[in-house]
């Protein structure tokens, strides 16, 4: 016979699956776009480097940066008006329907750059939709939750963002292996944007009979809804500056956070380190599973010592570690130190010769397999240029490609990637509560995915592109693209640290 | 700590126009060293977005020191009524 208690149980737990599920596909939707972009820029792009070039950059940096915090306004406005449920079924939607659009457009070779203009056009209404989604998730299951696990009950919507790119990966290596690579690229990439179509069926439907937030309905019935919730977030300054400190104190700091730790470290294996492809994934993927979990540890422990310094402790463990760790991860992986092993096998040498034009000298590439006794594989390659004045001698360059990695340098890389996906959910995990908790019923909605969307999309978002420019700085070294995440960091735990307080307000009915 | 508060406020209050600054004199640099033609004309696009994102932002950081300066985070509210 099932008690009440169960009963509060059985419905917390159909509350978190409905909301985390529509949101987890959100963020498929978002990450497909962005695992696939060479594909689609090959399918639905010119091949020229003109128009094609500007439209990238505005899909890439307008439905990143500027339309979600846009979203998060718009959607936190109606959120707090017409209420919590209908807002994120709204979202949904529109992620959903923009997703599978983009899976029907013509190539560029079909209907020209109409192609390209639609694309834009269904980004910018994926992140205007993304923007709208987390805020409405995070309210809604707080608002069901009990207020000694809100931590617990909200860090599992705080495991979606991570999963949903777990997802996207998946569906597409499957599609992939099934198809083969060239019907893939011909037209198999449009499945995991159809696909969507019926993730978000089934997250509707679920969604559908959900009820209101029982806060909200109050809140309703009594008449007390905010005629005009945005400017009573940002108008009114006992409200406005705790949007402040909510970004500058907290989201800032945990937008560098998550992206040096899910990006940055790969893409610095990959592009700095010169790992392979897949071995530079592999090592994310395994360092996303093992962490994911502390998501919601993390977030039921702030329950008990309070959500700040944990928070802060994530932001803090960055700032000591991240230089020492990519440090390690430059040194493990010099080519140099391995050859000091034996040689156990060389692939026969590929030869190509190359014309340049413009100098009118000849450059001679020579590229070797070779496999050492530590199990370690790379890619040596040879280039030698012939200058045309031949009072000039040739010049000689060796560098190195596709590196995989000894067994055990590989785990202990793992276990490397692995601490900073810990920091990410140190202080991913209880945020989602801390933001709820900040503000009152009325302009929750509103208040929580402003701060949120900036920190997490423009703090964390520009992280590859910021660190990239320091690192073009003269005089810079590798590591030097880590102040940007070190420095934001820096600021966000000094603010957090100094105007936060631990024991905030945790009652969410008011 | 609400002494350091206050005097933080200051440096916050410094901070942002200083990055604002930064951004500037960044992208002119840039723009200057990227190659005439689409180059140039998808670097600005980039810098100009980046710009206009980050006035608002550095905006708000002065902000946030002024109310800091002020005393306004001395005491933080216990509760929504004080919102």
């Amino acid at each position: 016979m099932s008690t009440p208690k169960d009963n509060v149980t059985q419905s917390i737990t159909k509350v978190i699956a409905a909301s985390s599920l529509g949101t987890l596909i959100e963020w498929y939707d978002f990450y497909i776009f962005g695992s696939l972009a060479v594909i689609i820029g090959h399918q639905l792009f010119p091949s020229d480097a003109g128009a094609s070039a500007l439209i990238n950059t505005l899909a890439i940096f307008a439905a990143g940066f500027i339309v979600r915090p846009f979203g998060a306004l718009v959607f936190g406005r109606l959120g707090d008006l017409i209420g919590r449920k209908y807002t994120f079924l709204l979202t949904l939607v529109l992620m959903g329907g923009s997703t599978f659009l983009i899976g029907l457009i013509p190539s560029y070779s079909s209907i020209g750059y109409a192609a390209p203009i639609l694309v834009l056009i269904l980004r910018l209404v994926q992140g205007l939709a993304l923007g709208g989604e987390y805020g409405g998730a995070a309210t809604y299951v707080a608002e069901h939750a009990p207020a000694g696990k809100r931590g617990f009950f909200t860090s599992w919507i705080q495991t979606t963002a991570t999963l949903g790119l777990f997802l996207s990966l998946g569906v597409i290596v499957a599609t992939k292996n099934i198809l083969g690579a060239p019907a893939f690229a011909d037209w198999g990439w449009r499945i995991p944007f159809l696909l969507s179509i019926l993730l978000v069926g089934v997250s509707i439907y679920i969604r559908m009979k959900m009820h209101e937030s029982p806060v909200f309905s109050k809140l309703k019935a009594e008449g007390k809804i905010s005629a005009n919730p945005l400017k009573e977030s940002f108008q009114k300054k006992a409200n406005f500056k705790m949007v402040l400190l909510a970004l500058f104190g907290a989201t800032m700091g945990q937008g560098v956070i998550w992206y040096t730790g899910q990006f940055y470290a790969q893409s610095f294996l990959e592009n700095t380190c010169k790992l392979d492809f897949n071995e530079s994934r592999y090592i994310l993927l395994w360092a996303i599973l093992f962490a994911t979990p502390f998501f919601v540890i993390f977030g039921s422990w702030s329950d008990k010592v309070g959500r700040k310094w944990i928070m802060l402790s994530g932001m803090l463990f960055g700032i000591i570690f991240y230089r020492p760790i990519y440090q390690y991860f430059i040194d493990a992986t010099d080519v140099g130190e391995f050859q000091k092993t034996e040689l156990k096998s060389s692939s026969a040498p590929v030869v190509t010769r190359e014309f340049l034009a413009e100098k009118a000298d000849s450059l001679i590439t020579t590229t070797t397999v070779k496999t050492l006794n530590n199990g370690s594989t790379f890619k040596e390659i040879k280039a030698v240029t012939l200058h045309a004045d031949e009072t000039l001698p040739p010049t000689e360059k060796i560098s190195f490609a596709d590196v995989t990695l000894p067994n055990s340098t590989f785990w202990i890389i793992v276990a490397l990637v692995f601490f900073q996906v810990l920091l990410v959910t140190m202080v991913y995990g209880p945020i989602a509560a801390f933001l709820v908790e900040l503000f009152p019923t009325q302009i929750r909605y509103t208040s929580m995915s402003l701060p949120y969307h900036i920190g997490n999309g423009v703090f964390g978002g520009l992280v590859p592109f910021i660190a990239t420019l320091v690192a073009s700085f003269q005089g810079s070294t590798p590591l030097s693209g880590l102040w940007y995440p070190i420095g934001i960091a820096s600021l966000s735990f000094v603010i957090g640290a100094v105007y936060i307080n631990n024991k905030g307000d945790r009652d969410v009915t008011d | 700590m609400n002494t350091l508060k206050r005097i933080l406020g200051v440096v916050w209050i410094i901070l942002g126009p200083t990055i604002i600054l930064f951004l500037f004199m960044q992208a002119a640099e840039k723009i200057a060293a990227a190659a005439v033609g689409i180059a140039r004309t998808n670097t600005t696009l980039q810098w100009s977005i980046i710009i206009i994102i980050f006035i608002p932002i550095c905006a708000g950081l002065m902000i946030f020191g002024y109310y800091g300066l002020k005393g306004e985070y001395d005491r933080l509210p216990g509760n929504s009524d004080e919102l």
